[in-house]
């Protein structure tokens, strides 16, 4: 195979880098992460003129190459080492030509590592609009560099991009800006001590370490006495170097850079009066949540019931199609209702990734922190706290990874210790059936119904645990942390549908994929031990039932003997154990065995309960109305009413059950002791108010 | 009375004067806040905290404590 150019795309955040990475390399991509971090890898292969490929890597955006976050010191890692494998051939820094100025100071910065650099100027279909007119023959001789003018909305200049990559080798890797004017006393003696190095580098190599990630003390091995003396001084010469680039950037579009404010059209101050407001900005930033909640139930209902349905049909399907046996009973009674428990959220998650991925496009999710700061600041939050919070309820794992844009350490710890008790889409499946069993399906007014209050309850109770919480750790936690918060308001978008789609499409495949793997395993595991007994009252079943009930025969006996037979396997037992505990909050124990299971991931639950129930009645139905034959041993009673299911529904609204969100935390924060006081303090609570929910209304 | 960005009154503009203060981070420099460039506030959100800038071209929001520590000069 011939060799590919290895190709880095570089940007501030907002210039459009993730709207050119998909247009290089279409669905032709794969995400994932950089080894040992969470940092989010995207890559993908690009077909260049002549035969060449390329491989693109989608570099974290950054505001410069001074690290102020994981991400961002991802970009510094790959682009200091020479050996990294993902070391670039040429770096491709894309800029938003309405932001040029802030948007070259990275690339001055990229530039003088004297990587080949080619400089992306992209939404080239705003400069009419904003009166913006370029030099761009100037502006690269000036920049040392080649440009592409390009628009990734309208697919423009994308060839001429293609084409300047395959030509990587001609470029100049002339630094810009000359270091030693940051600090010439510091940079010379520098230079003098490694006379053949770029002095930039070294710079950024002696400095880097002073953040995050515990880099090879080697690289710095060298430098001991270029030890940076102290914070305000680091500062001082990293100030310096700013004023410098601006210097030189102001000095290179003075001549190739002209805007008539006249030809300006306004747009975005316009929308801001609207958006921004301190009344018709929130009350529409409120119509919008309503709306999306409301689209999600509504909409995702219709392909969620056929799912269920279908799954339902493919058990019966194979059951009666394949000949029986143990191997198919593990598929038709153990794996298809376990799949069938995670297909059924595509729909639902598909929908809030699409709502979440619009309103980022757009750029409205800025304003809404920008609205929402003041409020979430009096509850230990940050305005920042409210994009996590929001796309919590789809799953806490990209929430808690969300919150890597707060800079403030105790407010970024604040949220992602509330995050979990948003209502996240696993939850939905067990909200949505319980609710179903016991909740009326009445009409309360014209539009509501009981059942549908009852879930926008249960979500309100999320957000406000999460809040309450975050209010209590504000005061508990003392941790100082220098609190900042400086937030970009970009220019009002109209989201490109092929970015939307991309990001639907990998995101839910992600849940998808990870979460199945899970509950895959989780159903088969209960399966096993459901039907294996560890003694004779499990092998012997028909023979004992068969004696004791002489009258019955048929299904009825069938049925019997299959719940005689739950009821003596291995998994069985282990729910009797723990029946003790579950009890008091009017559970039995094939509920628990459900909780047990839905440690691991709560959306299990429904599977655990459908697998369970199959394995114990050989007829066909869908899960609900399962449940709803299920009998309480003690009272007599169905055993799903409405004091068992209340206590159940809160549950599941506080317990922290989910080893995903547990092991993201514990990589977000760094320690165990984190996400293991998220765990002891949120089952906890969450077993005290069932016991008092169901002990009151019972 | 010193005057700083918190001063600025809905669409005023003014000039960035020396920035000494050790708790402006270098981010919101390299974003473009830096001495001789120009500010003009655009909104703000109820209780005048946080403050939607220009600041040489860039928009972006600070909160009212950082904003108080950049002195400027209305124009
Ligand atoms: N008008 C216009 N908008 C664009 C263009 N390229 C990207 N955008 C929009 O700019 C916004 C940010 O783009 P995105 O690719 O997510 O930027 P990133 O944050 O740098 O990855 C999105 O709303 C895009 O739809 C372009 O060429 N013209």
């Amino acid at each position: 195979m011939a060799k590919q150019i290895k190709v880095s795309l570089i940007g501030n955040p907002n210039t459009g880098k993730t709207s050119v990475f998909n247009l290089l390399t279409g669905l032709n991509q794969q995400v994932g992460n950089y080894p040992g971090i969470t940092v989010e890898k995207k890559e993908g292969i690009c077909k260049l003129p002549r035969g060449v490929k390329a491989h693109i890597l989608d570099l974290p955006g950054t505001y410069s190459l001074n690290a102020s976050s994981l991400d961002e010191n991802v970009v510094i890692e790959i682009l200091l080492n020479k050996k990294d494998k993902d070391f670039p051939d040429v770096a491709v820094v894309v800029s938003d030509v309405e932001n040029l100025k802030r948007n070259l100071l990275l690339f001055t910065q990229i530039k003088d590592l004297e990587i080949p650099t080619i400089l992306v100027i992209n939404m080239a279909d705003r400069m009419r609009s904003s009166g913006i007119s370029l030099d761009i023959p100037l502006l690269e001789k000036e920049l040392n560099t080649k440009i592409a003018l390009i628009s990734a909305r309208k697919n423009q200049g994308i060839d001429e991009l293609k084409k300047l990559i395959v030509a990587y080798g001609s470029l100049s890797t002339k630094p810009c800006v000359n270091a030693l004017t940051f600090a010439p006393e510091y940079f010379n003696r520098l230079q003098k001590a490694f006379p053949k190095q770029s002095l930039y580098k070294l710079w950024l190599v002696i400095t880097q370490d002073v953040n995050f990630r515990k880099v090879d003390k080697k690289k710095s091995s060298i430098t001991p006495d270029f030890e940076i003396k102290s914070e305000s001084e680091l500062k001082r010469f990293q100030q310096k170097e700013t004023i410098k680039r601006y210097q030189f950037i102001n000095g290179v579009l003075k001549k190739g850079l002209i805007i008539d404010e006249k030809a300006a059209t306004g747009m975005r101050a316009r929308l801001d009066r609207v958006l921004t407001h301190k009344f018709w900005g929130y009350f529409i930033f409120f119509a919008i949540l309503l709306f999306i909640f409301q689209a999600i139930y509504d909409w995702s209902s219709y392909p969620m019931d056929l799912i269920d349905e279908g799954f339902a049909w493919l058990s019966e399907v194979t059951k009666s199609g394949l000949p029986s046996g143990p191997f198919v009973d593990l598929i038709t009674e153990g794996i298809i209702p376990g799949l069938g428990g995670i297909v059924i959220f595509i729909p639902q998650i598909a929908f809030l990734f699409l709502f979440i991925s619009i309103l980022e496009e757009s750029g409205y999710m800025s304003r809404v922190v920008f609205l929402m700061d003041r409020v979430m600041r009096r509850f230990g939050l940050s305005g920042k706290s409210v994009v996590p919070l929001v796309s919590g309820t789809a799953c806490a794992i990209p929430a808690v990874m969300a919150t890597r844009n707060i800079e403030n350490w105790k407010e970024r710890l604040i949220t992602i210790l509330v995050v979990p008790f948003t209502t996240c889409s696993a939850r939905l499946p067990v909200y949505l059936i319980i609710i179903s069993l016991v909740i009326p399906n009445e009409k309360v007014g014209w539009i509501f119904s009981y059942q549908s209050l009852t879930l926008m309850l249960l979500y309100f109770l999320g957000f406000g645990t999460a809040v309450g919480s975050a209010w209590i750790l504000n005061k508990i936690l003392k941790i100082k942390s220098k609190t900042y918060f400086v937030i970009e308001m970009p220019g009002y978008k109209l989201p490109l549908l092929k970015n939307v789609v991309i990001n639907v499409i990998e995101k839910t495949k992600a849940f998808v994929l990870g979460a199945g793997k899970i509950i895959l395993a989780i159903s088969i595991v209960l399966w096993v031990l459901a039907s294996f007994g560890p003694n004779d009252k499990f092998s012997n079943a028909a023979q004992i039932v068969t004696e004791k009930y002489t009258n019955l025969s048929g299904e009825e006996l069938d049925q019997k003997i299959a719940s005689h037979k739950l009821e003596y396997s291995f998994i069985g037992y282990a729910g009797k154990a723990i029946e003790p505990i579950v009890a008091p909050l009017g559970y039995d124990w094939k509920i628990g065995i459900g909780i047990i299971s839905s440690f691991a991931a709560r959306e299990v639950f429904v599977g655990t309960l459908a697998t369970i129930y199959s394995v114990g009645s050989d007829e066909e139905e869908t899960i609900k109305n399962r449940m709803k034959a299920e009998v309480n041993t003690v009272t007599g009673g169905p055993l799903f009413n409405l004091a068992s299911g209340i206590s159940l529904l809160l549950f599941y609204a506080f317990a922290m059950q989910c080893m995903s969100t547990l092991a993201i935390v514990k990589r977000e924060t760094n320690s165990w002791k984190w996400p293991m006081a998220q765990l002891i303090f949120m089952s906890g609570l969450a077993y005290g108010i069932a016991l008092i929910v169901y002990q009151v209304l019972k | 009375m010193k005057i700083t960005i918190a001063n600025l009154k809905k669409g005023q503009r003014a000039l960035i004067k020396e920035i000494t203060s050790e708790i402006i981070p270098l981010k919101l420099l390299e974003m473009g806040c830096l001495p001789g460039n120009e500010v003009e506030l655009i909104q703000t959100a109820p209780f005048q905290c946080p403050m939607y800038l220009t600041i040489n071209g860039s928009h972006l929001a600070i909160r009212r404590e950082m904003a108080a520590q950049i002195e400027v000069e209305i124009i």
